[in-house]
């Protein structure tokens, strides 16, 4: 409760709050594209890729403003893009090689551009790691609304162009085959992934920024089957994501990026594993369930092919100790203890077991199901 | 008189020649579809085909060589084609359903910004049901078979009412059913004078399902009817002197290649 | 040079050696970022072990941080293998999460120890030479240099002794496993080592730029040559040059060393991509401009070939048609109408171009190559 008044009334906390849900609506929103279209490492580049951006309109302006930090960071993010998209057309080199590539000069050469700033005396050592890791602790309401004006700015493209982006992210041939100018717009929208990235810079930093990026839409993916539905779920994680990180490393004093990248993760783990239809945790249990089945089949199939051996007496007992044999004792057991309860099979005195004459009845039609499979 | 003869062709594509870091793809190929045939692509595996499918809907640039769709250069007569891409080269896995697959055939006429509504998605209804798929319209694309899938492909096509359907393979993988199913949608194109070109693999089914063969090997080898044109001597050459009895008209049945 | 600087020198040539080699393996296996994300990670197993041994010099810490690496590789594949999420999102999921783990472990022991995130990201090799090996008072130069130098002996030994294993593993791992030998026996031990070289570089050049070490020099070695044991050794020969190179920047702009190193890494890929001698940019554009007439003339001959005999064959043999139909410019076309006929490759009667015998012979190897 604390902490909701706390969120209410303080200032420091409410600025954080609003700051890390526009930085999780942002980048959950494009990176859910990012995911689709297989960007995931290439947002990753274009973050590490932003430090001599960062660095440069520092040296260059001598501000410390947002905005001027942003287009320093987002020109050099969308260079990097670039740079990893013309050597692979250029070179044999490939993709996952471009971009560690270019994520690691371009992270180098933005170092070598700090250590210029250090050396100014205003200046000093402090805010090197407020651009790698982030502090949203620092965040002021000006930087709030510029995070939100140019977040704006970057979920109105997708808004406003959504068929576009939809149909060059499924299947970009067909789209230029209607006319759509694909390579155009496959530029458009990874530059907006770089509005996404730089929208975060402040609070997640640039080493963990791709987190931010990838997490939310790979949660939202396992709950919807629609791209509307999943974009939408994925900027609202994203956003639960920044405010719940960002009140828990200011309760913990904790560095802000690292936890709310922690708080996107969980998320994506929960999802994994308790999404319905794809959660790991009911597909396991589906499994169980369906090789249970198949057993209870298979013991019935065996008892009726035994049975079928002494056609005079369909439901006389027979030894199972062959079953364990075959099928293993345990498994024999349950089924036969299941098919029991369902009245399909009868253990007699003598300890030997049959089907019952519903039993037979029932393997019947099971082989007879599974000789003529439905056309699918 | 060239362009009186163009007019009645659906796709004129003249000497197209395509290369890929210096080797060529295609050479100086032509291509002339009459209106309202079926007509296949046949030939080896690397022999352009399509590459050829690629260049006529300008989505590889040519080295030289033009394509005309009635007449007009394509870029005019866009809305005229329409394409059925193979099913391999989407991600089955996208969060969309069938419906939705088969409305982006209509993104075409509704240009920019302009989102889908009602009548695009009654149209869309009907394409997926002219398909046999009306019961599917809300799955997840990646829950329907290998033949389902394609089929959604068709009905993305048929929703576009163009008058060319341009074809990358529709057989490939597919199931019996689905198989009838695409032959009887291509008699009814037909019948209601569209055109067809597919890229076909099959050789045993050419001579069921289409009336004019073009037989390409980076060269075009030769191309007409499929009673003048698929025969033994010109599969031979199609498919070099390494594949030695393949069979076309002639020896009653062809055989396999594929297989 | 003062002794501190070449100190400083050898450490960074040996790191770039070290590293150069099995980021080669990395490249052609299409794993390069996995360096990225392993590099990241291991800080974890530093931080974990050091919980353990509390000593920042222990050896465990080394063996720590590979464990941690294999662990990254080991949840990438877990996590891709649920058919969830793809590859590339599986990477992006774990090396943030264990990174943000080990980060904010640190941070809950700010003050206590000499272990920040910062220095392990940015690392700083400057301070390599005051951190001695002296078993009994006897000075045996840098720790850093022994680390790195025991490492560079490992990755090298592992690449000799291995190294038809490593080929084959990476170039078909079908045939390897079906001869015997396990592919993911050799992925693992690959990683292993790649954290390990991770571990140990990052001390001196911070986690990140060991990436640029990693996978740069091997990338530009790449570039100019097809052989497995070539692109090794001039991987290392271009990562020790872009090392010394990138002290010497440093020095110059009395700026951060690791970040001149990668800077310099940059600027040798580029320079290697546009003027490495058969495949730069610069020679392939001018073989283009070459073969743009050699392929010219044998479109002019093929296109005769294929219409001669045929009813429209005097429409198409028109000097003009040309012109019109592959789209050329009038003086080109005339340009290789002119050289062909100069090579008795065609002749010019009446407005109409005919094959010479020998033209025809072209026309025919041309369209068959």
């Amino acid at each position: 409760m604390d902490v909701l008044s706390d969120l209410v009334f303080d200032y420091t906390l409410r600025t954080v709050a609003l700051g890390s849900a526009a930085l999780g609506i942002v980048s959950g929103a494009l990176g859910a594209f990012a995911v689709l279209r297989r960007q995931a490492l290439l947002g990753d580049a274009m973050s590490h890729a932003a430090l001599p951006g960062v660095a440069l309109a520092f040296l260059i302006t001598g501000s410390r403003a947002p905005l001027v930090l942003m287009i320093g960071a987002a020109l050099t993010g969308w260079l990097a893009a670039v740079a990893i998209v013309g050597v692979v057309r250029a070179s044999r080199v490939k993709t996952d090689t471009a971009m560690a590539l270019m994520l690691s000069v371009f992270f180098g050469a933005g170092l070598v551009v700090l250590t210029f700033i250090q050396r100014q005396p205003a200046a000093g050592k402090a805010g090197l790691d407020k651009f790698l890791f982030g502090q949203a602790a620092a965040m002021l309401e000006s930087d709030v609304i510029t995070m939100a004006s140019v977040g704006a700015v970057g979920l109105l493209g997708v808004l406003v162009l959504w068929k576009e982006f939809k149909l060059l992210s499924f299947d970009p041939d067909f789209a230029a085959t209607l006319g759509m100018p694909t390579r155009r717009l496959d530029v458009l929208l990874t530059s907006l992934l770089v509005i996404a990235i730089v929208v975060g810079l402040k609070t997640v930093g640039v080493v963990l920024m791709s987190a931010m990026v990838v997490a939310p839409g790979a949660a939202a993916r396992q709950w919807t089957n629609r791209l509307g539905v999943m974009v939408t779920l994925s900027a609202l994680l994203g956003a639960a994501a920044g405010v719940l990180g960002a009140l828990v490393s200011t309760a913990a004093e904790t560095s802000t990026g690292p936890t709310i990248v922690l708080v996107a993760t969980a998320f994506v783990v929960a999802s994994l594993l308790f999404a319905p239809a794809r959660g790991l945790v009911w597909a396991r249990l589906r499994g169980w369930r369906s090789q249970r089945l198949l057993a209870l089949e298979a013991v019935m199939a065996d008892l009726a092919a035994l049975a079928a051996q002494h056609s005079t007496d369909a439901t006389r007992p027979h030894d199972v100790a062959a079953l364990h044999a075959l099928r293993g004792r345990a498994i024999v057991e349950s089924a036969l203890s299941e098919l029991a309860a369902d009245g399909l099979a009868q253990r007699h005195v003598s300890g030997g077991w049959s089907l019952t004459p519903r039993g037979l009845a029932e393997a019947d039609r099971l082989a007879r199901l599974r000789r003529a499979p439905d056309d699918v | 008189m060239r362009l009186r003869t163009s007019a009645t062709l659906a796709i004129e594509a003249t000497d197209l020649t395509l290369a890929y870091q210096q080797r060529p793809v295609l050479w100086d190929v032509d291509l002339e579809v009459p209106q309202g045939v079926l007509m296949a692509i046949v030939g080896p595996n690397g022999a352009g085909k399509t590459t050829l499918l690629r260049a006529v809907l300008g989505l590889l640039k040519p080295a030289a060589g033009e394509v005309r769709v009635f007449g007009r250069p394509y870029a005019e007569q866009r809305r005229l084609v329409a394409y059925v891409p193979q099913r391999g080269s989407v991600d089955w896995d996208f969060p969309t359903t069938a419906l939705d697959i088969v409305t982006m055939g209509t993104y075409g006429g509704l240009g920019w910004v302009r989102r889908p509504g009602v009548s695009e998605r009654s149209r869309a209804t009907a394409a997926l049901a002219q398909v046999g798929m009306q019961d599917y319209a809300d799955r997840q694309i990646s829950q329907l078979s290998g033949g389902q899938q394609q089929r959604v492909f068709l009905a993305r096509a048929l929703v576009q009412d163009a008058q060319i359907y341009l074809m990358d393979e529709p057989f490939q993988g597919v199931d019996a059913t689905t198989e009838r199913a695409i032959v009887d949608l291509l008699r009814t194109l037909r019948a209601d004078g569209k055109t067809v070109v597919a890229v076909h693999h099959d050789l045993q089914t050419v001579v069921d399902y289409f009336d004019q063969v073009t037989l390409l090997n980076v060269r075009r080898i030769d191309a007409g009817s499929v009673e003048d044109v698929f025969t033994d001597e010109n599969l031979r050459l199609t498919y070099g002197g390494r594949v030695a009895g393949i069979g076309g008209r002639g020896n009653g049945r062809a055989s396999d290649l594929s297989a | 040079m003062s002794a501190a600087q070449v100190d400083v020198l050898l450490v960074a040539l040996v790191v770039a050696a070290a590293c150069a080699i099995p980021g080669a393996f990395l490249i052609l296996r299409g794993m390069a970022m996995m360096s990225d994300a392993i590099s990241h990670t291991v800080l974890l197993g530093i931080v974990l072990a050091f919980f353990i041994v509390a000593d920042l010099n222990s050896p465990i810490l080394i063996l720590g941080a590979a464990l941690v690496g294999l662990l990254t590789v080991a949840l990438v594949e877990a996590v891709s293998r649920t058919g969830l999420v793809r590859e590339d999102t599986a990477i992006g999921l774990v090396f943030p999460a264990l990174f943000s783990i080990a980060v904010i472990l640190i941070s809950s022991l700010a003050g206590n120890v000499h272990l920040d995130s910062d220095a392990v990201l940015l690392g700083e090799i400057a301070f390599a030479p005051f951190n001695r090996f002296a078993p009994g008072g006897v000075d045996l130069g840098p720790i850093a240099l022994w680390v790195m130098g025991a490492i560079l002996i490992v990755n090298l030994s592992c690449t000799a002794l291995f190294f038809k294993e490593l080929k084959l593993t990476t170039f078909d791992p079908a045939l390897a496993a079906a001869l015997g030998f396990s592919p993911a026996l050799v992925h693992y031990g690959l990683m292993g080592v790649v954290s390990v070289t991770a571990v140990g570089a990052f001390d001196a050049v911070g986690s990140i730029l060991v990436v640029a070490l990693m996978i740069g020099p091997p990338a530009t070695a790449r570039l100019l040559t097809d052989r497995l044991p070539h692109m090794l050794g001039l991987g290392v020969l271009i990562g020790a040059a872009a090392a010394a190179g990138g002290y010497w920047l440093a020095r110059l702009l009395d700026a951060n060393i690791a970040g001149s190193m990668a800077t310099v890494v940059g600027i040798a890929f580029v320079l290697v991509l546009l003027l490495a001698p058969h495949r730069g940019l610069v020679a392939t554009a001018r073989r283009q401009r070459r073969q743009r007439w050699t392929f010219a003339r044998q479109m002019l001959l093929i296109h005769l070939a294929t219409h001669e005999g045929t009813p429209s064959e005097a429409d198409e043999s028109r000097p003009d048609h040309m012109q019109r139909h592959m789209r050329w410019p009038a003086a080109f076309a005339n340009r290789v109408v002119q050289t062909a006929t100069e090579r008795d490759l065609i002749t010019l009667e009446n407005d109409q171009l005919r094959l010479t015998p020998q033209g025809r012979v072209e026309a025919r190897t041309a369209a068959l190559r």
